[in-house]
């Protein structure tokens, strides 16, 4: 129909209003070719050279060297591994979120304020509440080792000192985060579900069980959808946090994510060309998993009709 | 249309005659409970930050577990305030709020009236391509847009955080557009005919009636851009431009050596203050806000 229109002479209006129309959406226009469109390009051709922003980049085109380097080195794979185990955090989020949505669904008291109790840490600055809970696991004064030691009398854990418990606090800290977030999705979600479809099921005998498992769960599939690939988006770019609670990548590097590494490799050595190469392996990691994901959804995403 | 409205009114009058049984009563207490105490540990750390800003140093480093101050002591707070970077940081992200807002609000709304009212070639596709740099990390462009602006000489100002804002925000344009598509057309069909030249009809027409979902979307950008760390990190080279949340991080980083935890916390609380100040007091909106972004 569009196609058929294009062809059909203009009438001197509707191209007044084209005209019109063009000019008001010209500043995204040009801010998104200026600020996105030119930057990929340029990223992609930096990305084979040993550009430092100092020498001239079309003087030191390599080629795929930066690639090849970025997969030999075991720091970038440690780096890909912690930011993947990072997302253990997604799912424990995601249950821990439904839970406490299906509890604020139901006819309690101060829901209101609940909510809000759930969503403050959504709001707050993510530098400041980094800081926070740097404080809180800090090791000789910290809260957690306090209420550790009050309960257990020993000293408790060296929370960003040890390779391993540095990922369960930064685990535990992406989901305080956003677990709002995930709550007032999830609630939203349940919301939009007919009643009736709860009503049916209890006059066919079916247990609570039973109506989670094929109203509640199947309804909600849109909701968890789209948590799961903004979630898995946004776990690839882990950093501020990673930088404020760990400056140097937490003992051994092992609190550091791959967006830190490029940071670090790009800003701090001034490698430009290889920072960019690594950037464009996460966006073709990032892109590869969300097509995989949007692929995948009609097997398992049912929508309310 | 009329079926599903039907359905959902009957529903409605089945929830509110809705005989809870006393053994539902007893379940939604202990849930309630439940929910309570969780939420109560989410906000702790928070509550346990405040409290330690207003501690004594000798208190924060004895060890003891304690959340009330012993004295109380307020003067954290004014040696904060009185740092000239801190009262800078603050001053500096308000310049970059400002202009931003103002300028990128208009461009984002003229662009969403676009898209949803007016009829162009390419709609669609302009629309989408603008929609997919959602998806583009920025990881990918910092790199390029570091040196761009380092070549435009904007590295030792804030247009860095500035100008890329006024040229308006893809998430802005998306919500306003779906907003505007609950308005009648016909409204623009009316003032066409009185004469009305586009930007009229968008200025003296629908800007009025998109104002609610226009002061969401600004105050979610405000806080946006009052918690920004990375970009401000990465462009800005000297210290006299630091935003506020640069200012804040570089203080724990110095002030952690000390031991002065107070100082640390004091600040950190001022930064929060205001995007808390402001999600209390519209946590409606905000909420109905994002809840929307799922469902669509």
């Amino acid at each position: 129909m569009t196609s058929k229109k294009v062809k059909v002479q203009m009438s001197a209006m509707a191209k007044r209003e084209e005209k019109w129309a063009w000019l008001f959406i010209a500043a995204p226009f040009i801010g998104f070719i200026l600020f996105m469109a030119y930057p990929i390009a340029f990223a992609l051709v930096a990305s084979t050279s040993k550009w430092t922003g100092m020498n001239s980049l079309w003087g030191n085109i390599v080629g795929f060297q930066n690639y090849a380097k970025i997969l030999s080195d075991t720091k970038f794979w440690k780096a890909m591994g912690t930011t993947i185990i990072y997302m253990i955090g997604i799912p424990i989020g995601m249950i821990l979120g439904m839970l406490v949505a299906m509890g604020l669904n139901r006819k309690i008291k101060g829901k209101r304020l609940l909510t809000t109790m759930y969503y403050v840490p959504v709001v707050s600055s993510l530098v400041a509440v980094s800081i926070l809970w740097a404080w809180v696991f800090n090791y000789d004064y910290g809260l957690l080792n306090g209420i550790y030691k009050f309960l257990t009398g020993s000293h408790g854990p060296n929370w960003l000192g040890d390779e391993t418990m540095v990922k369960v606090s930064m685990i535990l800290f992406m989901v305080w985060k956003g677990l709002g977030g995930t709550v007032i999705l999830y609630l939203a979600g349940l919301q939009n579900i007919p009643r009736d479809y709860y009503e049916a099921a209890m006059i066919d005998g079916a247990n609570m069980w039973q109506k989670f498992k094929s109203i509640t769960l199947p309804l909600l599939s849109p909701v968890t959808f789209y948590i799961l690939i903004t979630s898995l988006i946004g776990g690839f770019q882990v950093f501020v946090e990673v930088q404020v609670m760990t400056p140097s990548g937490g003992p051994n590097y092992s609190s550091a994510t791959v967006v830190f590494y490029m940071f670090e490799k790009a800003f701090t050595n001034g490698q430009l060309g290889y920072g960019s190469a690594v950037s464009v392996i996460l966006a073709i990691i990032i892109f590869i998993i969300t097509a995989i994901n949007f692929w995948g959804q009609d097997k398992w995403v049912k929508n309310i009709e | 249309m009329e079926l599903t409205v039907k359905q959902r009114a009957n529903s409605k009058d089945y929830q509110t005659d809705r005989v809870t049984s006393e053994k539902e009563k007893v379940f939604n207490v202990i849930v309630f409970l439940i929910l309570f105490i969780f939420a109560i540990t989410m906000v702790f750390p928070l509550v346990y930050m405040v409290a330690t800003s207003f501690m004594t140093k000798n208190q924060i480093l004895s060890g003891k577990l304690t959340l009330f101050p012993n004295p109380i002591l307020i003067g954290k707070y004014s040696q904060v305030l009185s740092k000239g970077q801190f009262i800078r940081g603050i001053f500096n992200t308000l310049t970059v709020e400002v202009p931003v807002l103002l300028i990128g609000g208009f461009t984002s709304s003229l662009a969403a009236f676009a898209f949803a009212k007016m009829n162009f070639r390419g709609k669609n596709a302009l629309f989408l391509a603008l929609l997919a740099t959602i998806m583009i990390p920025f990881a990918v462009v910092m790199i390029p847009q570091y040196n761009l602006f380092t070549k435009l000489g904007w590295t030792d100002s804030l247009a860095p955080l500035i100008i890329p804002g006024c040229f308006g925000n893809i998430g802005m344009i998306f919500f306003l557009r779906q907003n505007l598509y609950s308005i009648p057309t016909e409204l623009m069909d009316a003032a066409k005919i009185d004469g009305c030249n586009y930007f009229e009809i968008y200025y003296k027409i629908f800007l009025p009636l998109m104002k609610g979902a226009l002061g969401t979307q600004l105050m979610l950008w405000f806080m946006g851009i009052w918690n920004d760390y990375l970009a401000p990190t990465i462009f800005l080279r000297s210290e006299k431009n630091w935003t506020l949340q640069v200012v804040i991080r570089s203080f724990n980083s110095y002030y952690a050596i000390q031991s002065d935890y107070a100082l640390i916390m004091a600040a950190s609380v001022i930064a929060m203050l205001p995007t808390l100040i402001l999600f209390f007091l519209f946590q409606r909106v905000i909420i109905e806000s994002i809840a929307i972004s799922g469902i669509k």
